[in-house]
């Protein structure tokens, strides 16, 4: 900390204790700090912490199913299973990975030097990082009362009245309850934090339509997120006032509403959806166009399609709900609105290939997991269409098919997206490269064990088998499908365990990798890797979308064409 | 069923094998493509819960739309996925690339026009095909001779009550046989005693939610005599797994019968009075209802005719004296979390119960 330079601590960097030893001083300026680089990297490694739990708990659910009538695990903790791998996935996986790259990579991608509020940026991390621990606490504080169960149990969009004191005594659900509430406010405070500084901390030149498409992606996933988890919120509080305060909107023993609390859920849950996938594209957008030596084709159309998405996935969520018995209107309706959808959907997928066609494209480790999510993410996209037309919905609705459909859309775009990001921008981060050779044993792994799983788990669900059960009746023909889906989880973690192994190997052992190993275009790879605190020694200038294509080739520069 | 794979993994391995011709290997290939389909069709079809197997009117019509979706799906996906192959393959970096950066596009207003539009003609195609099942579904003209039956879910089983023909029953649903020329289908008015529930009979129908405080209905019209599985497909708590459904489609001597029988008082049968005092004087009363009786609860299953069923336990486990009795003992024998608690009787007390119960034809 003596060499604590005179732009950090204007950066906001509290001076560490006089007197301490190396290792406290390393420690106190991770948990004080406010260098957005350095929170984005906080919520990644938080991120995979939990990936790595909730993963073991999806390897426990799959021994359990793996055979007909089962006894691995009992019901009880069965159902705790399902629940904590759901919440911990979207809540303290999908959601702090996506914001920590964000965090890392919004100012550097538009040239500034730390987000717009970088307190509020500390505080959201440290309370979703909070809630985390919290749901985990439950395992030894959940139970409260005698034969109440310890962790929850109540499935990760916990229906009611499921979640009502008479069927959930003890705190497990409390515990479920606060711990989103908490991680959601953390969300809000990010989401307010990555608005304001697209809209105010973008360095000269940068108009709203030179924006990186990343940055475009993650300002509406911001805006997205603001309408969205707001009834979530509202709906934790009401739950809270009903289980201790008398409250009665979702006790349907006292007159209140099991399908009230669905709206509430669902018009969180599917924008949500859109939460976690926009980064996902985000990353697509940026990684496609750099390994395709092309500029993406129809910039203003993928901006229009993303804001596009934007408004529509505000009007469908009631397609989790085509089996309450809504009437045939609303039933109509929802469909319709689901299916056009996929009209903004598709002109992103085909915008990608047009990036592609006529380009020269390299096959890195990120290329190979995008082009990886292209193809599952069109999978996962028709199966979204199959889905939306509510008959069809009656049948396959809560059923294993609906399963693979959204692990289809979660690990096999947003989670191949992410691996993507981690090879592409960890260079940046730690100035090393992750090792290729690693990378592409975790692709071909992960890629085998990802279609084992999620293509073969499709078919019991069309044969009629449940989600959510803790085992399943011999004769029925859906064990043979179910050992398959099984069988695809030890690649998945084999895969897993290599890319730990490669993130940390190549920390300490990997090729230094420059300021722009890529040969990219966006204003991160023109400074240093890592970069310094205040990202760039002089404010960047900017008169295109790819300031260094323009500077590496003066001949034929983006200005010309925009 | 092991067999078949083998012989579908044997046909696509010998279609990988002989390379030396593309027409040899295109044709091996379809040999390969088709041994997988005839097995993925076999299996699809084999299974008692599949819905690809309809055999009532709602899941058919279903089942002839998601061909449809399926067919356009599946047409979407081969044109795309070979686009998104060819570009890869055709557009690879090659070792004897020179270092020139390809031609760089930036867009293509008609072309970003074409895929707009043609996406939206595809949907309007699918909303109307599917807006039909769903008008033609949940607005069926409601024929004369329906049956109507009210379904409550309870956690972890079903209670069914005939209103019109005064039967109350549980797990086991008897329903006639509807003739497609003079329809008699079963509508279901559903509701739940306490948390949400679903029925799915797969072969027969959609499922349809079963919401406390909310009250539901859907229609079944089976056109083969014969058993209908299916079971609870929302997750209600423990024992969501075991809450099984089991529909009965019986003809209309069967049905008339069924009714004749259900419509009896319990029997009292001398021979198992001394069971019947074990049961009138412990808890089993508070939950459990036998026509004729004390016994009055609701809480749980009537037992009033439970020796004409097949299964206990929502379907978990065949009706025997064997299973009975390790049921009663404790039910978490079969459905740990079940919410009858174990009635820690005394050996005699139990094979005495077992024995009544047994005689509740």
């Amino acid at each position: 900390m003596v060499t604590q330079t005179p732009v950090t601590s204007i950066a906001g960097h509290a001076p560490a204790s006089q007197h301490g030893s190396r290792a406290f001083d390393v420690v106190y300026d991770w948990i004080t700090t406010v260098d957005h680089k350095k929170i984005g990297i906080m919520y990644i490694v938080y991120a995979l912490i939990f990936l790595v739990i909730a993963g073991i708990e999806a390897l426990l659910m799959r021994v359990q199913l793996a055979v007909p009538n089962n006894t691995f695990v009992s019901p009880q903790s069965f159902n705790r299973l399902f629940t904590m791998h759901g919440t911990t996935m979207v809540f303290f996986v999908g959601m702090p990975i996506l914001f920590g790259f964000g965090n890392y990579l919004i100012p550097l991608m538009i040239g500034a030097r730390d987000m717009a509020f970088p307190r509020l940026n500390a505080f959201s991390f440290w309370i979703s990082a909070f809630s985390g621990f919290l749901l985990y606490f439950s395992y030894f504080a959940g139970s409260g009362l005698y034969g109440a169960g310890t962790a929850p149990d109540v499935g990760w969009f916990a229906y009611a009245p499921l979640t009502a004191r008479v069927f959930s005594p003890g705190h497990s659900t409390d515990y479920w309850t606060l711990s989103v509430l908490l991680s959601s406010i953390g969300s809000l405070g990010t989401a307010l934090n990555i608005v304001a500084t697209t809209l105010s901390m973008r360095c000269p030149g940068m108009k709203l339509s030179r924006m990186p498409l990343l940055v475009w992606l993650y300002f509406v996933t911001s805006c997205i997120a603001f309408i969205a988890i707001s009834p979530l919120s509202a709906a934790q509080i009401m739950l809270v006032i009903d289980r201790y305060l008398g409250g009665h909107f979702f006790d349907t023993q006292a007159g209140g509403s099991a399908v009230l609390w669905m709206h509430f859920f669902w018009i969180f849950g599917h924008p949500e959806v859109y939460i976690l996938v926009l980064p996902a594209f985000a990353f697509a957008n940026e990684i496609i166009p750099v390994f395709s030596r092309k500029a993406i084709f129809g910039y203003p159309a993928m901006v229009s399609a993303t804001v596009g998405i934007g408004f529509i996935s505000m009007g469908v969520w009631a397609h989790h709900m085509f089996t309450v018995g809504l009437g045939p209107g609303a039933n109509a309706f929802f469909t319709l609105a689901t299916m056009v959808i996929a009209v903004p959907t598709g002109i992103k997928i085909f915008n990608w290939l047009a990036t592609m066609w006529g380009g020269n494209i390299h096959f890195s480790t990120p290329m190979i997991f995008s082009i990886g999510f292209l193809f599952q993410f069109l999978v996962a996209g028709l199966t979204g269409v199959m889905l939306a037309a509510a008959p069809f919905d009656w049948q396959l609705g809560n059923s294993y098919f609906v399963v693979a459909h959204f692990h289809y859309v979660l690990v096999g775009a947003i989670l191949f997206m992410i691996f993507a990001a981690f090879y592409y921008w960890y260079p940046k981060m730690t100035g090393r490269m992750l090792s290729e050779r690693l990378g592409k044993w975790h692709f071909w792994l992960f890629v085998i064990g990802f279609h084992l799983t999620f293509d073969f788990m499709h078919i019991p669900g069309i044969l009629g088998m449940p989600r959510r059960i803790y085992t399943y009746e011999a004769d029925r023909g859906w064990a043979i499908w179910n050992m398959i889906v099984s069988s695809g989880a030890i690649f998945q973690t084999i895969a897993t365990l290599i890319f730990v192994y490669n993130l940390v190997v190549s920390y300490f052992k990997g090729a230094v990798a420059g300021p722009d190993p890529w040969d990219a275009w966006t204003l991160e790879w023109s400074t240093s890797s890592p970069p310094p605190s205040y990202n760039f020694a002089k404010t960047p200038t900017v008169e295109s979308r790819r300031p260094l294509w323009d500077l590496k080739h003066p001949e034929e520069p983006d200005t010309q064409y925009e | 069923m092991s067999l078949c794979m083998n012989q579908a993994v044997v046909k696509g391995l010998m279609a990988c094998a002989p390379l030396a011709h593309a027409s040899q290997f295109a044709q091996s290939a379809r040999h390969g493509a088709l041994g997988l389909s005839n097995f993925l069709a076999l299996q699809l079809g084999q299974s008692s819960t599949s819905i690809f197997a309809p055999e009532g009117t709602p899941a058919r019509s279903i089942f002839g739309l998601s061909m449809l979706v399926l067919a356009i799906c599946a047409t979407i996906f081969v044109v795309v996925a070979g686009l998104l192959l060819f570009t890869v393959i055709r557009y690879r970096h090659r070792p004897s690339d020179s270092d020139r950066e390809p031609p760089q596009i930036y867009g293509s207003n008609q072309v970003e026009l074409s895929w707009t539009v043609i996406p939206v003609l595809i949907i309007v195609v699918l909303f109307l095909a599917t807006a039909r099942i769903i008008f033609t579904t949940q607005q069926a003209p409601r024929p004369k001779a329906a049956l109507n039956v009210v379904v409550i879910g309870h956690q972890y089983w079903w209670e069914y009550r005939y209103p019109k023909l005064g039967i109350v029953t549980a797990n086991e649903l008897h329903v006639p046989v509807s003739d497609p020329s003079n329809p008699t289908p079963t509508y279901l008015t559903m509701s739940s005693a306490d948390t949400d529930h679903s029925f799915w009979v797969p072969v027969l129908a959609g499922k349809m939610d079963v919401i406390p405080n909310k009250i539901n209905t859907m229609w079944i019209d089976p056109d083969k005599p014969g058993l209908y599985l299916g079971q609870c497909a929302q997750y209600c708590g423990a024992q969501h797994a075991k809450m099984l459904i089991r529909v009965y489609a019986d003809t209309p001597a069967e049905f008339a019968a069924w009714i004749k029988d259900q419509q009896h008082p319990a029997l009292q049968a001398a021979s198992a009075s001394e069971g019947r005092t074990v049961f009138l004087s412990n808890a089993c009363v508070n939950c459990h209802t036998v026509s004729g009786t004390a016994a009055h609860g609701t809480f749980g299953p009537d037992l009033s005719h439970l020796a004409s069923r097949a299964t206990i336990a929502s379907g978990a486990v065949p009706l025997n004296q064997q299973n009975l009795r390790a049921f009663i003992d404790d039910p978490a024998n079969f459905k740990p979390g079940a919410l009858m608690p174990a009635m820690h009787l005394s050996n005699h007390d139990l094979d005495a119960v077992t024995q009544y119960l047994m005689t509740l034809r």
